[in-house]
Formats: C-alpha cells, sequence, structure tokens
C-alpha cells in the first residue's frame, strides 16, 4: 500500500469521476444495450483509400492518351488469339518437362546414394542461382558453342542423327528447356518437401507386406505425397503462366510478344499492353479455380477433417451409398 | 535345432554406435506357438521384432523364418545381402501389425486390405477382393469396407491393419505393440480378434504391455530388458514366479 501510495489516489479519482455518473439502477436489466464506440480511424482510412481509388480511376478513364476502343477491338484480334495459344503450349509443355524432371531430382536427392544426392543438389543451386531470362537466352544462343546436335554411338561415326543447332533451337524451344530445367529445380524441391511429408510408417507397412520400392513409392508414398505437391504445384503453374512472358525477349510471339507485334506497327503500345493483361488475368483467375477444384479431389481419405461443403457432400453420399448396398447384401 | 520352429533366433547382435541394442539374443518359436515378448522401453523387443522381417538390419548372428535367413543369403560363414525383390518376397510371407496402425489413408479399407494380394501376389481383382471382404468379416468390419481410414476409430483401424496383414496368407503374424496407441475402451476388440487369430493356430510374436492377454493367449512369455532375454517361459512362470530380480521389478511396475 504504501509503496504504492502515489498511484492510488490518481485509480481513486478516476473511479470516482467515474462512479458518480452512476444512479442506483431502478429499470429492467433486459432493456440495456451496449452502444458501440465510433472508430473514427476506421471512416477516415476508409474514405481516404475510396478517394485515392477514385482519383486514379478518373486519371485512367478521362485520358485522352488511352483508346479504349482499341482495347475492345483487338482482345479477340486473330493474333492476340494465337499468341495466348502460345503462351498457354509454353507452359504446360515446360510445367510437364519441370514436374518429370523435378521428381527425379526429388528421388535423387533422398536416395542412399551420395553421388546422385550431390549431383541433384548441384542441379538444384546452379538453376535457382542463374536467373531464368539468362538461361534461356544461352539455350537460345547455344549454336555458339555447339554447332551440330547429334545422337550416335560413342566412338562409332558417322552420327545416327544429327541435326543444325540453329534449326533445332527456335525461340520456342529454346523458352521450353530455358525454363523448364530452371522450374524443375523449385519443384524437385516441392516434390522433395511432399515426399519427405509422407510418414515412414507408410514405407514400413507397404514393405512389410511385401510391396518392392518402387511399389511402395508409385502406389503408396507419391499419391498422399500429391496432396501436399500439388497446391504448391499449382502455384508455381500459375507463375509460370507468367513468367513465359520473358520468352517475347528471344523472339517467341506468345501473349505478350503478339501484342507487342502488333503495337509496333500500330504504336498503341499501352492499349495492347492492356489486352495482353486482360488475358493474363482472366486465364489466372481460370487456373485458380481449377486448381481449387483438384485440391479438393485429392481430399480423398481426408475429408472428415475437412470443412468444404463438396468434400463433406461427397462422404455423405458415398456412405448412403454402402451403406445402402449392405443392406441389399443382407 | 528342432524341426517343429518356424522362427529361429541365435546369437543376434546389433548396435547403433556404441549403444548395443540387441546383445546376443537366441529365441525359438515354434510353428502355432504365441509368444509375448514384455519388457521395459529400450529394451530391444521392438527392434528384435523389426529384424524378423528385415525392416531392421542387424549386425550378426542367425535369424532364420522356415529354414531361410530373412533379408540374406547365407555362404558359409558370411551373409549377403538378398536383392531387394527377394526381400519383398519373404517380407510378403510374414505379416506386420504396427503399433500406430500405418494403414493407408488414401485408400479406403477395401484398397487397404487387398492392395498386397493384388500388387504382390498378382491375385485377380475379384478374387482379391472376395478374400478382403471375408477378412474384414472376420474382425467385424464387414460393414466399413468403403470407409477410408480416418473415418474410423483407432480400435477398428487396427482391426483394418490386422486383416491387411492376414490377406497375404502370412505363416507368422508379428504385432509390435499394436494397443498401445489406443484409447483404453478400444484395447479389448483388438485383443479379441488377436485372441481368435491364436486360437486359429496362427503363429504370433507379440511385443506388448498387456498383461492380462499376455497370461490369457500367449504359449510362453519373454521377458527382454537392454537387448538381452532375461528370462522365458510358460506364463504362468514368468508372472506369478519370475526367477529374475530385473523381471520382478518389471512386473510390479506395470502390474
Amino acid at each position: 500500500m504504501t509503496s504504492n501510495s502515489k498511484n492510488i489516489p490518481l485509480d481513486e479519482a478516476a473511479f470516482k469521476a467515474t462512479n458518480s455518473e452512476i444512479m442506483p439502477f431502478l429499470g429492467n436489466p433486459s432493456e440495456l444495450e451496449v452502444v458501440k464506440r465510433l472508430k473514427l480511424g476506421r471512416w477516415v482510412v476508409a474514405f481516404a483509400l475510396l478517394w485515392l481509388s477514385f482519383l486514379l480511376v478518373q486519371a485512367l478513364i478521362g485520358n485522352p492518351n488511352i483508346d479504349y476502343g482499341i482495347i475492345g477491338q483487338y482482345v479477340f484480334d486473330r493474333r492476340i488469339i494465337l499468341g495466348l495459344g502460345n503462351t498457354l503450349m509454353l507452359t504446360v509443355l515446360l510445367m510437364a518437362l519441370a514436374i518429370m524432371l523435378g521428381i527425379i531430382l526429388a528421388v535423387m536427392r533422398l536416395s542412399k546414394n551420395p553421388v546422385s544426392k550431390v549431383m541433384a543438389s548441384i542441379y538444384v543451386w546452379i538453376m535457382r542461382s542463374v536467373p531464368v531470362l539468362v538461361q534461356m537466352i544461352i539455350w537460345f544462343n547455344l549454336a555458339l558453342v555447339f554447332d551440330r546436335i547429334s545422337i550416335g554411338i560413342p566412338g562409332t561415326e558417322p552420327a545416327l542423327f544429327s541435326w543444325d543447332t540453329n534449326e533445332v533451337m527456335t525461340p520456342f524451344v529454346a523458352a521450353v528447356l530455358g525454363l523448364g530445367l530452371a522450374e524443375a529445380a523449385y519443384v524437385a524441391e516441392i516434390v522433395r518437401g511432399g515426399l519427405m511429408g509422407v510418414d515412414r510408417g507408410q514405407t514400413e507397412a507397404a514393405h512389410a507386406i511385401g510391396m518392392s520400392a518402387w511399389q511402395t513409392f508409385r502406389r503408396v508414398v507419391m499419391p498422399q505425397a500429391w496432396r501436399l505437391i500439388v497446391p504448391p504445384v499449382g502455384n508455381e503453374f500459375i507463375s509460370m503462366f507468367k513468367t513465359t512472358s520473358l520468352a517475347s525477349v528471344v523472339g517467341m510471339t506468345e501473349l505478350l510478344g503478339a501484342s507487342q507485334t502488333i503495337s509496333a506497327s500500330n504504336y498503341r503500345i499501352l492499349e495492347l499492353l492492356v489486352v495482353a493483361s486482360l488475358w493474363y488475368i482472366i486465364c489466372t483467375t481460370i487456373f485458380s479455380l481449377l486448381q481449387f477444384l483438384l485440391e479438393r479431389r485429392l481430399g480423398k481419405g481426408y475429408n472428415q477433417h475437412s470443412s468444404g461443403w463438396l468434400g463433406q457432400a461427397l462422404t455423405f453420399l458415398k456412405h448412403r451409398a454402402s451403406i445402402r448396398f449392405q443392406e441389399k447384401a443382407l | 535345432m528342432n524341426s517343429d520352429a518356424l522362427v529361429t533366433i541365435a546369437g543376434l547382435r546389433k548396435s547403433y554406435g556404441p549403444l548395443q541394442v540387441l546383445n546376443d539374443i537366441s529365441l525359438e518359436v515354434r510353428r502355432g506357438e504365441v509368444v509375448c515378448i514384455l519388457g521395459p522401453s529400450g529394451s530391444g523387443k521392438s527392434t528384435l521384432l523389426r529384424c524378423i522381417n528385415h525392416l531392421e538390419t542387424f549386425d550378426s548372428g542367425l535369424l532364420e523364418v522356415d529354414g531361410q535367413f530373412v533379408g540374406y543369403r547365407r555362404e558359409g560363414m558370411r551373409l549377403h545381402e538378398r536383392s531387394r525383390k527377394d526381400v519383398a518376397r519373404q517380407r510378403s510371407r510374414v505379416g506386420m501389425v504396427f503399433q500406430r496402425f500405418n494403414l493407408f489413408p488414401h485408400l479406403t479399407v477395401l484398397e487397404n486390405v487387398c492392395l498386397g494380394p493384388l500388387i504382390v501376389r498378382k491375385v485377380k481383382q475379384k478374387a482379391a477382393e472376395d478374400r478382403a471382404r471375408e477378412l474384414l468379416d472376420r474382425v467385424g468390419l464387414a460393414g466399413r469396407v468403403d470407409f477410408y481410414p480416418a473415418q474410423l476409430s483407432g480400435g477398428q483401424q487396427q482391426r483394418v491393419a490386422i486383416a491387411r496383414a492376414l490377406a497375404l496368407d502370412p505363416m507368422l503374424m508379428l504385432f509390435d505393440e499394436p494397443t498401445s496407441a489406443l484409447d483404453t475402451e478400444l484395447v479389448a476388440e483388438v485383443l479379441s480378434v488377436m485372441r481368435e487369430l491364436a486360437d486359429s493356430g496362427m503363429t504370433m510374436i507379440v511385443v506388448t504391455h498387456e498383461i492380462k492377454f499376455a497370461r490369457d493367449v500367449a504359449d510362453r512369455i519373454v521377458f527382454m530388458d537392454e537387448g538381452k532375454v532375461i528370462e522365458q517361459g510358460p506364463p504362468a512362470e514368468i508372472l506369478s514366479a519370475p526367477k529374475e530380480e530385473r523381471t520382478r521389478s518389471f512386473l510390479a511396475h506395470i502390474g
């Protein structure tokens, strides 16, 4: 008491000030209502944000330098649609390459063989250290180092197959290799995480019923790892879909390249960039939705813990079906 | 050596660095016999069990199941590791039930039980399913064939795990603390399935803390501590009148 005596008078004063407003309460307690405080700060921030947005939209819409008619005119232009097709094909191919190679790299990194472990680590290290744009340009200029690409039996002449590197290394091929081989390193890390996320007991149980290492990997470990791998790989896919725009640098006419080709002749640079952006937004939105649905599907066997209505409905219907089946059997 | 012996272990040793996990283990299990291994944690009983189907390797010693080394081929005084394919084939004849069930969560109960026969034995789908339904009926889960493991209680999951092991018609069943991860009220249902299995003549090696089960079902109890077999004998003898001080103090603690 004595040591705190300096603080006490203040507290008591505050207590008395509020207390003195209170008269003995005689009304119906259930009619007492709480009145929320006005949160002034929130209103100020919200208003400021809305005002800034309004200014931005006004500056864009009212801008005499942007021709919105041009945007609408070119959204479904044949060249833009072809460019979009190229972008999609490039994304699918490079991700397919990255996923296949990524799984192999992940298995190598987790294997007991020290050489494959180190090799895979070096691959991941280098591919993640060099910018993909640089890698893509290197592939495009491969002819500077190897003028011909040949397949043959070592030590015998002539080679079975031989191509001129410049003919093979089109912008498209350079883009698939440059982006796909680098992306494989990222996918490898995701897959490795997924494989490590599967309980060791699963492998032991599979071995205990006599499954081989490969059977265990394919039938037990990988299906469970997918559940952990798909969400981040989905993100990678969406991210790569946009990164393919770098391929315009080596002269590939994907979505950005196509819009730049058009703007090079009509000088509507910003309008065509908006056209490209619109398609990037549309496709990214669709991919995100597909990813969401795919994750739902992969939740099979784990639905108990998910609160998603679709998963629950499916589980519910399955139970109903199995119960009916058993009733029939009886 | 007794021709009746299904499992013969002699002079088995294993160490992790300086730690001797198995220190000169010798043990024989006859066909149709139920052996319960008791002992404090860290006594090496789980490691021993896992050596029997080669989930663990050992450093030296003899370990034969049905007259064959598991995981190794003997040439003179040397044991050569077998190919992974051979090991897999050998393992498929020894059923194993784990403490944490280890059911495959992405497969239904029926698919869990069918997987081994389908993939390892190349049994036809229809035959595998019929057999799986029969086994699930035997462990009292006929009504749960299309459920996923996560939708079952621990006791039900463990019974599925037993059915999964039985689906490969094993000549020997290993149980690694099959009830330790279960809530007390679920232990009985698993033990009763195991009891029924023992009555049907299955050769079983059970690592457990269930003294009552050991007393009622085991033909023999083996007590292990610090990587050694301290003593073994019929349940009545070991549980009621242990000769060794360590067995006595263990039973006093657990009982």
